[in-house]
């Protein structure tokens, strides 16, 4: 058993935890975006931070990856973690302003300002739909490319994979695009701000391709050019 | 080394003592003057490699290849003056040359011993030549620990680095040192981690060894990302066994068996050397199994970075290594303890493996003494930007900026007033002027809110916009981030935005409170180096430069006279001879005049690209 | 343009196949080729047992591949801050106008193709560009037209 300091309070870690098991173990809450607990540990989203150690040498980690080490001081809601986790929201909110999820987490934390331009890209770059594909699906149709502030998410040549199954596991797990979420908006009756998409399949297809009826937005099965179906949505007024 | 020379592998300690006395002996009793060319990556770019043809061809003419030496060496450091040359024994030092120069040096300096006074260095501030290199200003407050040899030795012949004496260090260690004692005494020299972090050493080589495992290894981090610094490059280049013997002696004090060279793709002449002192290295038994007869193996291989200046870090590094993209990972584990491929690894860098064999041949005492409390040893600097003596600055630890800049460097060329240094690359900031006086140490660069990094040091004048500064570092930054964090990733390109709006003249005073707020939040929740360093040219910018800011935001002004959107070209009437040089060279004719007229600029057709600004001969171009 | 894999294939045995080889294998493969074509990528894929979205990750993540063809001209300028802070980035602007193409492109008719690198380490001649392998020193705006001229020819 691992002994260390938790907000004040002595816990005890198994060996093999992290700050995060611990916390949890414990009932601490401590928000994460990019973890789940069937897919390897990433660190990319920072919402888990933690303060470790004191006084000078005091840093903020990623409860998720950091292990559990004897005599460790940590806290999990000082200034400066939250600080530090409201900007993170705000920069996620900056790129996927329709995620109900991201939303979500503003509202929780107290985020009432998004101060950078918006690009509606909808993607954070957590990579949940990477592990999932790659570790529950065994696909690998899907993974990173390029690096820095041209990152994104595609199958290889953003081509249509032959890999990819149609599973659905990644827009299943995705936290911005598994619920949209454009606040009241009273113009029509019609309020949609829970709007599920309609797949974008049915534009070239005479069926659904899979089972992923809350949206069909990654578009990998239609890449090949088609002819393109009348769509079965009539247009917005 | 001749291709065709027979190296027989030496199987005992004493084979290497008996064949270094006999290297040394044969170049001491060797009284043929020697002309070293300095022939690093840049000195090659500046023509020595025809300048070294050329002396070849006029030695040839007059049959003397035999009775002189022509060594074509690295870099020597003095990168202002080069293709340069140095002549042996007297040191004559003979700048700026040409291939047609050759000729003239070897009838009247190699066989009459005139010293030739256009050849000779002029110091462009007391206006006086120096003969000799010793005398040379910028040379002359350095204390050349590492780079010393490069004009001494020919870095493609093995045998030419024993007969200075190299490997020396690894005989003494093999023949007299327990693996512990090597530790102790690196420990006890104060070495600490060249490449940026300053991490102590010889600590870190403990570590590394008190983990128990049958696999073990040590990286040679040649990666040399941050712009401006080419230290590393000069010392593969010029000696590469030295940084190879210092691996060795290190493999030895961890208990390693196979190493790496990480060399960055960007540096071809590097590897190519490199590859040629490792494989001679093995040829003569110094590398391989059973080094010496010691029962020590330990064999390196070369790893070549693919452009990513994450791969820097440590841990990116070693993904790279094992043929992953260079994403860094969470430490602890720390490469000491689990490293390549899972093993315990040793990470240094090039200027740090090259100070270990002179600590060992000196002695840990010896090398304590020079430096500061905190900072021990020597430290290579390149001095580069708005400065005359660009060049490679070796110096102890402790030496204050102003002697660098001023003293070696000889200040700020075109007469230009100094405004900022710039050290420790993307991850440093920005020094003004009233810190000149800051003695060089890791802590003292730390509080001043920049860092020693790998030892760029960038110095900029009044024509450099601090603001376009902080937008270029943010903009390379944006790039080289591996994507993994948000707070890097995103942070940085967002930091990248806002600043360039104020270069836009789009900036607000809310804009400076969110970019100190934002830098902030980078700098705490990012997870590697990179990142929690990303802010600093930001962050030191606006604590030392904020007037700057102000101006671009509340002028819409840049008083450099850089970012495009706030500045405009006008021709001086009081100044303009009517030479038509401007004229000829605008790409959109927005110039127009007459032969001996005044010329007129026509602002809405300028583009500002420069060309008239760098044409006109008499200051009439006005950029305000 | 018919692509001969046995090139590619020649590397990878040179490697023995192994994973950890991988970024090196791509280097000798862009050495071949001038750039990474899509064929022999999925060729690594395969004889290295590595998922083709591995693979395409180390080369889209490493500055030096690329995935396009290059031009028969490769123009590189330096972006380091010491060739920054002399100028480099006006040089640039100028290869941009007078090539019609802006920095990482190729010129339509596949002659000259323009990228820009952070850093050779060659600061104290900056700025630096890079033309066909021939390192120029202190370029200057109106040196860009003597550099480019000699290559146009050919």
């Amino acid at each position: 058993m691992i002994r260390l300091i938790m907000n004040g309070l002595e816990v005890q870690a198994e060996e093999g935890w992290t700050l995060l098991d611990t916390a949890r173990f414990y009932g601490l809450e401590i928000p994460t975006l990019c973890y789940h607990e069937g897919l390897s540990v990433f660190g990319g989203c920072r919402l888990c931070l933690v303060e470790i150690g004191e006084g000078e040498k005091a840093k903020l980690v990623t409860s998720c990856t950091y292990p559990a080490e004897e005599g460790l001081i940590v806290h999990t809601d000082t200034r400066r973690v939250i600080a530090a986790r409201r900007m993170m929201i705000e920069l996620m909110l900056s790129v996927a302003p329709y995620s109900k999820k991201i939303q979500d987490l503003a509202s929780k934390f107290g985020v009432t300002q998004v101060r950078f331009k918006l690009r509606n890209e909808e993607c954070i770059l957590c990579g949940l739909c990477v592990r999932m594909c790659a570790e529950q699906m065994d696909g690998r149709a899907i993974g990173f490319q390029n690096r820095g502030y041209r990152r994104k998410i595609s199958t290889p040549f953003d081509l249509r994979s032959e890999e990819c199954r149609l599973c659905g596991g990644c827009i299943y797990i995705c936290p911005a695009c598994q619920l949209r979420c454009q606040g009241p908006e009273a113009e029509t009756a019609v309020c949609n701000a829970c709007l599920t998409l309609e797949p974008t399949c049915l534009d070239y297809y005479d069926e659904l391709q899979c089972w992923m009826y809350d949206a069909g937005r990654c578009g990998t099965c239609v890449r090949e050019p088609r002819e393109k179906k009348d769509s079965l949505v009539s247009p917005k007024p | 080394m001749s291709p065709k020379k027979r190296v027989k592998k030496l199987r005992h300690l004493s084979e290497l003592e008996s064949l270094i006395n006999q290297e040394k002996e044969k170049r001491q009793k060797d009284n043929r003057p020697l002309i070293s060319i300095s022939s690093g990556t840049c000195g090659r770019a500046r023509g020595s490699d025809k300048l070294a043809e050329a002396f070849k061809k006029a030695l040839r003419q007059q049959n003397l290849q035999d009775k002189v030496i022509l060594k074509v060496t690295g870099c020597h450091g003095f990168c202002e003056a080069e293709p340069n040359v140095v002549i042996y024994p007297e040191s004559f030092f003979y700048q700026k040359l040409e291939p047609r120069d050759a000729i003239e040096i070897i009838n009247r300096t190699i066989l009459k011993g005139e010293i030739i006074d256009d050849f000779l260095y002029l110091d462009p501030v007391t206006g006086e030549k120096a003969t000799k290199e010793a005398d040379i200003p910028f040379y002359k407050k350095q204390k050349r620990l590492v780079l010393g040899d490069n004009p001494l030795v020919d870095p493609t012949d093995i045998f030419d680095y024993l007969s200075l004496g190299g490997y020396s260090s690894l005989l003494k260690v093999l023949s007299s040192f327990k693996s512990e004692e090597v530790i102790e005494t690196i420990k006890k020299s104060g070495l600490r981690g060249r490449g940026g972090a300053g991490f102590p050493t010889g600590k870190k080589w403990e570590f590394a060894r008190a983990q128990k495992s049958d696999v073990k290894y040590i990286i040679c981090n040649a990666d040399e990302g941050d712009p401006g610094a080419y230290m590393d490059r000069s010392l593969l280049e010029g000696n590469p066994h030295r940084v190879i013997e210092g691996m060795i002696i290190g493999a030895y004090a961890i208990g390693a068996e196979e190493g790496y060279i990480y060399v960055r793709d960007e540096y071809p002449l590097a590897v190519q050397h490199v590859s040629i002192a490792i494989d001679q290295a093995r040829q003569l038994g110094l590398l391989g199994k059973n080094i010496l007869g010691t029962g020590f193996n330990f064999d390196l291989h070369i790893a070549k970075g693919a452009g990513a200046f994450v791969c820097g870090e440590e841990t990116a590094l070693i993904a790279s290594i094992e043929g992953r993209v260079g994403e860094p990972r969470q430490r602890p584990p720390f490469p000491a303890v689990k490293g390549l491929w899972g093993k315990p690894t040793v990470i240094n860098n090039v200027e740090t493996w090259g100070n270990v064999p002179i600590i060992i041949e000196k002695g840990a005492d010896w090398y304590a003494s020079i430096g500061t409390n905190g900072s021990k040893g020597t430290k290579i600097f390149s001095l580069v930007g708005k400065i005359n003596n660009t060049g490679l600055v070796e110096v102890p630890m402790g030496i204050t900026l102003r002697e660098i800049i001023f003293d070696i460097g000889g200040g700020i060329p075109g007469g230009r007033k100094f405004k900022a240094v710039q050290t420790g690359g993307p991850s440093g900031g920005c020094l003004p002027e009233k810190l000149l006086d800051l003695p060089i140490d890791y802590e003292s660069l730390t509080q001043a809110g920049s860092i020693m990094g790998s030892g760029g040091m960038i110095v900029m004048d009044d024509r450099t916009c601090m603001v376009d500064v902080a937008r270029y570092f943010l903009n390379f930054l944006r790039d080289e981030s591996c994507g993994k964090c948000i707070s890097c990733r995103e942070g940085t390109q967002r930091l990248w935005e806002i600043v360039t709006e104020i270069t836009e003249g789009k900036g607000t005073m809310e804009h400076l409170a969110l970019l100190e707020e934002l830098a902030i939040a980078v700098k705490e929740a990012s997870l590697c180096g990179l990142g929690q360093t990303a802010p600093n040219p930001v962050l030191s910018t606006l604590r030392y430069f904020r007037d700057e800011y102000e101006a671009h935001i509340k002028d819409k002004r840049c008083p450099a006279g850089v970012c495009k959107p706030l500045i405009r070209y006008s021709i001086l009437a009081e100044k303009c001879t009517g030479c038509l040089a401007c004229l000829r060279v605008c790409p959109q004719g927005a110039i127009s005049g007459e032969l001996k007229k005044v010329h007129v600029l026509d602002e809405s057709k300028c583009i500002k690209c420069g060309a008239c600004f760098e044409a006109c001969q008499f200051g009439a171009i006005l950029i305000e | 343009m018919e692509l001969n894999l046995s090139l590619a294939q020649e590397v990878i045995d040179k490697y023995k196949g192994q994973k950890k080889a991988l970024i090196a294998i791509l280097q000798e493969i862009q050495e071949i080729y001038h750039y990474l074509p899509e064929e022999a990528l999925r060729l690594v894929s395969k004889k290295l047992g590595l998922p083709l979205i591995d693979v395409v990750s180390v080369a889209t993540f490493y500055r030096a591949f690329s995935l396009k063809p290059r031009g028969r001209h490769l123009i590189t300028v330096c972006l380091g801050t010491a060739c920054h802070v002399r100028g480099g980035p006006k040089i640039l602007e100028e290869f941009e106008r007078q090539l019609g193409i802006k920095a990482g492109e190729t010129t339509p008719d596949n002659q000259f193709t323009l990228e820009t690198v952070n850093c050779l380490g060659c600061c104290a001649i900056g700025p630096v560009v890079v033309a066909d392998g021939n390192y120029h020193a202190q370029t200057t705006i109106r040196k860009v037209s003597r550099i480019l001229k000699p290559l146009k020819k050919e």
